[in-house]
């Protein structure tokens, strides 16, 4: 996977926790919790998707690895994917 | 034969709007399905059946108005007698229909035979005066719908402009406006506050969520709302409702969840016999919940059966919630912000988790004294985790 479909597969799935925002206008750099109306159901709602999407299970020791953006980007980049 | 009633969906809801039926006469039914979608200031609600049997007759039509108590439709119930629905109750000023009627609504014609008219243009033709024998119906058959009542009371009355219909976000606030106004002016409440160390309680869920595959964890909310069900076993006057001048205690524990919407509001649905589920399950239901209060797809019964509220405004980073009571239930449950605090354990000084409950009380119901005992019970549970 690009980097590119990595961005647009997180930016998907955060739309759909919050459909009512453009999530491309979003700052990588900035905590999503700081932009987003977010609780922490919606954060585990996140990992989920993310976990049925990239086949990543994020440990919840990593949690606070993914505050921004960047640092999601970051981070999935880095992790081996379970196959299918 | 059995009717198929609208509940009451809220301490201040009057009438909702009939969206959809999702049956046809004919068609079978089970106990617990739903059967008609109903649109409220707060969202589409899905009316469930309390019988299983047959849908014999539909009522009302999409886009008429619904109010609480009124028959919408009929069923034949297979096996046992009917069972009464809990959230059923007698008719309202505004309800057009007796809670017994099982046929249609018919009043006498200037030919002698059977208008056909819904019920809410009979109750509207009747307040206002108007005369149905000159009005000429534009539903199926001639069924005078609203509508033509309306239509009838304009050609009657010069009506002055009217102002355009409130949007979702405004009825939003109006629904909340007037049952909290209700609460604040009617419940005497009492507060009283404790501060739980919750270090024991975390650091059980962080071994706990290690084991589990991300869609299995849990979060820390679970373990409030389950301690805050279970404590009420030990103060079950809490757990109740108050009925114009005493105090209904209720045989189960439904915890109503405060849920904030998308676009502002919140909705407080039930977890039916939240004292009852294993985590894992009050897990799994709690994010069912919140999903579906946020995408528009609540049942009838999660809006008309809490027995209590728990409301959670800690992550939005409040320390202290002083909440008022949903009536007619008589308590409330805040929880505050997880803290990290110095913590003076066994004369020693350590940093602990710490979280800011506060049980507000609905006074004629119940004394601090025993509030007291829940908090101390609430906080008694959430030292031992792995019993909940």
């Amino acid at each position: 996977m690009s980097d590119e479909e990595l961005r647009e597969t997180v930016l998907s799935i955060l739309s759909r926790l919050a459909p009512e925002m453009d999530v491309h206008t979003l700052k990588s750099d900035v905590r999503l919790r700081d932009q987003m109306d977010i609780d922490s159901m919606d954060f585990l709602n996140f990992l989920i998707e993310v976990d049925a999407e990239l086949g990543v299970d994020i440990p919840e020791s990593d949690y606070p690895k993914l505050a921004t953006l960047d640092s999601i980007y970051a981070y999935l980049r880095e992790q081996p994917r379970r196959q299918a | 034969m059995a009717d198929f009633i609208m509940p009451v969906l809220g301490a201040d809801m009057k009438a909702g709007e009939l969206v959809s039926w999702l049956k046809q006469p004919g068609d079978a039914v089970q106990r617990g399905e739903v059967i008609a979608e109903v649109e409220t200031d707060k969202a589409v609600i899905e009316i469930e059946s309390m019988f299983t049997g047959t849908v014999e007759n539909l009522l009302l039509q999409p886009g008429d108005k619904v109010p609480v108590g009124t028959v919408m439709a009929t069923i034949q119930v297979e096996g046992e007698g009917p069972i009464v629905a809990p959230s059923a109750v007698p008719p309202t000023a505004e309800s057009p229909q007796r809670v017994g009627r099982r046929r249609e609504t018919g009043v006498p014609s200037a030919a002698g035979g059977r208008l056909r008219i819904s019920p809410v243009a009979q109750q509207l033709a009747a307040e206002k005066g108007v005369d149905l024998s000159a009005i000429t119906g534009s539903g199926p058959g001639g069924r005078i719908m609203e509508r033509d009542v309306e239509e009838a009371l304009t050609a009657r009355v010069p009506q002055p402009p009217r102002p355009p219909p409130a949007d979702r976000a405004t009825r939003m606030r109006q629904s909340i406006a007037a049952a909290m106004s209700r609460s604040h002016g009617e419940i005497p409440h009492f507060h009283v506050q404790s501060v739980i160390d919750m270090s024991r309680a975390i650091e059980w869920l962080t071994v706990e969520n290690s084991r589990r595959p991300v869609a299995k964890r849990m979060i820390y909310g679970v373990l409030l709302v389950k301690a805050a069900a279970v404590a009420l076993r030990k103060v079950p006057e809490l757990n109740a409702v108050w009925a114009e001048d005493h105090v209904e205690p209720k045989p189960s524990i439904h915890v109503g969840v405060a849920i904030s919407l998308p676009g502002g509001g919140l909705i407080s649905p039930a977890i039916h016999d939240t004292d009852l589920l294993s985590l894992a399950d009050l897990m799994t239901q709690f994010r069912d919940l919140v999903q579906r209060a946020r995408s528009g797809h609540l049942r009838a019964s999660e809006i008309s059966d809490p027995t209590v509220t728990v409301t959670s405004l800690g992550e939005q980073g409040a320390e202290t919630v002083l909440g008022l009571i949903n009536p007619p239930q008589v308590a409330l449950v805040g929880f505050g912000r997880l803290t990290e605090r110095p913590w003076v354990v066994e004369g020693r000084i350590e940093p602990r988790k710490v979280i800011h409950v506060t049980l507000a009380g609905d006074h004629r119901a119940v004394d601090g004294y025993r509030g007291s005992i829940y908090l101390a019970e609430l906080e008694r549970l959430l030292q031992e985790p792995e019993e909940l």
